[in-house]
């Protein structure tokens, strides 16, 4: 081997040495904070829980929905808070004992639907989607994809109202639990 | 790939850039010595970016720094490395920046015409330590707390403007949100903006001057890339690994208990390398610490500003080298003798142990409860686990001992006058009582007046005399009066024996005839000695502590022990706390088992 030949080769180890270390060492640094970035991504939402959220005899019985806030254990990164307000929905009357339920949060970007009395239908200040009484989508130019999310209700001791309280992915066209 | 390289450097020149920062020359070969300014820049680089991804999650208010930081370490991926690495990089920085200081003095590169490079260092120094400085407060756990307290209220004793000053600086007349807010602003934006103005000004002005040679040379010139290249990666290298080292040995970065304002932290120091300065203060009494924390720390300053004009002589220089020496061993001396002070002191000791044992309650509350929003401290405050000890050591432990100490580790001034209250209401502590050698013993009623008492007297003259199958009986009666107090930890044996327990009940009233000087069951006017109806329990215990002097306790004979109620020195909470930790009653998470101090 001729002694440049030599120098060439102990050259590149030295430059591949160099540039191999100099880079290993931002490592460490860049991959703790990049997972602490991507942390949020493995949060889940609140699982549904059953909340009581008012009383039976509260609700009209022509059928008009009422509001009701949900009030529940919220988690919010180190807090957690007991009794606070975390969505509200709507309730109506369908029988005389069963009720249906609404989330108020629309299904096309999230905005909070309102009820309009004259018209018995929801109607979205946002994008103006507008939905029936029952929730379902009222008009075909709907921006919303689907219609209101329902909730699953229950009665208990003949005039607690409780509802499985969720939110659901905003702009899909089917309810995925957030 | 090649013309898109091409195309980007006839827009940007950055190839004529590239180059010129690889082909720097470096006369006489690379050198070891020559590393430490890159392992600066490495440092910052590590700061700046773990700083930045800190920034992410991290909360700068008085109910949200703590509890973030503690969110950051104990429930995000890789939080714990992430602010590892951030605080014991910091650390590194100190040394290394000390480490390149001695080798520009000593080599000599701080002479002309390199002046105007060396106040960019000398200013880029004093500027990451305000970074330690801000950093030390951002957790805002008691040792942040009250370490940059102190250094704040240093501050007001400048001359002049001293007062307004310090309020400049916290943000008001107190410490509170805009003082975070302020220190995070200084810390995160301020600080790092002016360090890479400056630091971009010092490796320009570096660069201009070429590196200043060690003679005599070693070898041939080269170039910046890659021979000493190879050789900072590597400096940088060994850096890291001390610092994951550290990282792994220390568990991540400490993290202390949420910062109380209400609770003086007596063991609060600077971070290590700002130990000496507090050394130093001590060493200057009322009315002269001017002098030890501005007056003599600027002449420093101002000397080592000034060196470039000494460095023009043979004889500056070698003063510049010796000052320089002088100086960093003095700080490491007096380094050492803080920190021998403070393991001669047994109260240094205690309240090290009572914080540590405080960051790990919180941990264990905050992960059962939650954090209230009003801040993880309050978790703390109705913890009767942290606070009994504390209450304890501040008003009982004048007259009783908890285990022969304070409940905190140490011994009070006065004497014992009044029993030790570790595992009262339990078998043990109540069969002692009525232990002929045990009842007279300053344990128990040894140094009260009721030493010469009817108890005192029963339990040498008649109980010394017991037969077997009265002794036996006794032992009944301490099971049923211990199961008055409900003890979490007898609850099993209370249970076992319920049987002995309930014939306990009946020898209290029949054959061992406490009744005689005790209410049992039932109220009793006559009854001389304390109500022993519940005794030990809950409410027992805070009626007791509230007013010993009750007519169903001492009543009239009652000896020193303060109404501690009636008197308004104690709230109800604080006595409820009392009563909840020394009957074991506090909360424990389900996996681990119950350890009494
Ligand atoms: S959010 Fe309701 S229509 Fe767009």
């Amino acid at each position: 081997m001729d002694p440049t030949e030599n120098e060439g080769r102990r050259d590149f180890l030295k430059k591949a040495c160099a540039a191999c270390i100099g880079g290993a060492v931002m490592i460490p640094p860049i991959a703790a904070g990049v997972a602490v970035l991507l942390d949020p991504i493995r949060k889940k939402g609140a699982a549904g829980d059953f909340v009581q959220v008012g009383f039976l005899s509260a609700l009209p019985d022509d059928g008009t929905p009422r509001k009701f806030t949900v009030l529940t254990t919220r988690e919010d990164a180190w807090n957690k808070m007991t009794n606070v307000p975390v969505g509200a929905v709507y309730l109506r009357r369908v029988a005389p004992d069963k009720v249906q339920a609404l989330n108020v949060v629309c299904p096309h970007a999230g905005c909070f639907v309102d009820f309009m009395p004259d018209r018995s239908s929801y109607l979205c200040p946002c994008h103006d989607s507008t939905f029936a009484i029952d929730g379902k989508i009222n008009d075909r130019k709907s921006p919303a994809s689907r219609g209101m999310d329902e909730l699953e209700t229950q009665i208990r001791n003949g005039n607690e109202l409780w509802v499985k309280f969720q939110n659901f992915l905003a702009g899909a066209p089917e309810k995925i639990p957030a | 790939m090649k013309s898109f390289l091409n195309w980007l450097d006839s827009r940007t020149g950055c190839k004529k850039l590239l180059h010129e920062a690889l082909y720097e020359k470096v006369p006489g070969g690379a050198r070891w010595r020559y590393v430490w300014g890159s392992t600066l820049t490495f440092a910052l680089a590590v700061q700046f970016i773990t700083g930045l991804f800190l920034w992410l999650a991290y909360n700068p208010s008085s109910q949200t720094a703590w509890e973030s930081v503690y969110y950051i370490q104990n429930h995000m991926t890789g939080g714990a490395w992430l602010r590892g690495i951030h605080h014991f990089t910091a650390q590194a920085m100190n040394v290394l920046l000390v480490l390149h200081l001695m080798q520009v003095v000593i080599d000599g590169a701080y002479k002309a015409p390199r002046e105007v490079n060396f106040w960019f260092g000398f200013v880029l120094l004093l500027l990451v330590m305000a970074l330690s400085l801000t950093g030390y407060l951002l957790p805002w756990d008691q040792k942040g707390f009250w370490a940059t307290k102190v250094a704040t209220n240093i501050v007001a004793i400048t001359p002049l403007i001293g007062p307004q000053l310090q309020k400049l600086i916290i943000g008001g007349a107190d410490y509170g949100h805009h003082t975070l807010s302020r220190f995070f602003a200084l810390h995160a934006g301020f600080l790092p903006g002016l360090i890479v103005v400056l630091l971009a000004g010092h490796i320009y002005l570096f660069r201009r001057h070429g590196l200043t040679v060690k003679e005599p040379r070693r070898g041939p010139d080269t170039y910046f890339w890659p021979d000493q290249v190879l050789k900072d990666a590597v400096a940088c290298l060994v850096v890291l690994a001390t610092v994951l080292f550290l990282v792994i040995a220390g568990k991540g970065a400490e993290l202390g208990g949420p910062a109380d304002p209400t609770e003086p932290y007596s063991a609060a120091r600077p971070e290590w390398y700002f130990l000496f300065l507090f050394q130093f203060l001590k060493y200057f009494h009322g009315g002269t610490e001017v002098w030890g924390a501005i007056v003599i720390p600027t002449l420093v300053l101002i000397v080592m500003c000034l060196m470039p004009f000494f460095g023009k002589w043979r004889l500056g220089h070698r003063f510049n080298i010796w000052f320089l020496g002088v100086l960093f061993i003095g700080v490491a001396y007096l380094t050492v003798l803080a920190v021998a002070d403070d393991r001669r002191k047994p109260s240094y000791r205690v309240a090290k142990e009572a914080a540590e044992r405080e960051a790990e309650r919180v941990k264990v509350l905050a992960a059962a409860h939650g954090i209230p929003t009003s801040g993880a401290v309050n978790l703390l405050r109705e913890d009767a686990f942290v606070q009994g000890p504390k209450l304890f050591a501040r008003n009982c432990a004048s007259c009783h001992r908890y285990d022969g100490n304070d409940a905190l580790g140490l011994t009070p001034k006065d004497p014992q006058s009044a029993s030790d209250l570790k595992g009262f209401g339990s078998r043990e502590w109540i069969a002692r009582l009525l232990d002929p050698a045990h009842v007279a013993s300053t344990n128990y009623f040894g140094g009260t007046k009721f030493a010469r008492g009817k108890m005192v007297k029963f339990v040498t003259k008649d109980v010394a005399a017991y037969t077997p199958q009265q002794k036996e009986q006794l032992h009944k009666v301490v099971m049923a009066l211990s199961a008055e107090a409900k003890l979490k930890s007898q609850a099993s044996s209370d249970a076992k024996d319920a049987s002995e327990i309930a014939t306990g009940r009946e020898l209290i009233r029949g054959d061992i005839n406490c009744v005689e000087c005790h209410a049992f069951g039932k109220p009793d006017e006559d009854a001389a000695g304390p109500d022993l109806t519940d005794y030990g329990s809950r409410e027992w215990l805070i009626s007791f502590i509230s007013n010993p002097a009750h007519p169903k306790f001492y009543g009239k004979r009652n000896d020193r022990m303060p109404r501690f109620a009636e008197e308004k020195i104690l709230d109800a909470k604080a006595i409820g706390l009392i009563a909840d930790w020394l009957r074991g009653d506090w909360y424990e998470p389900a996996a681990t088992v119950s350890v009494a101090r």
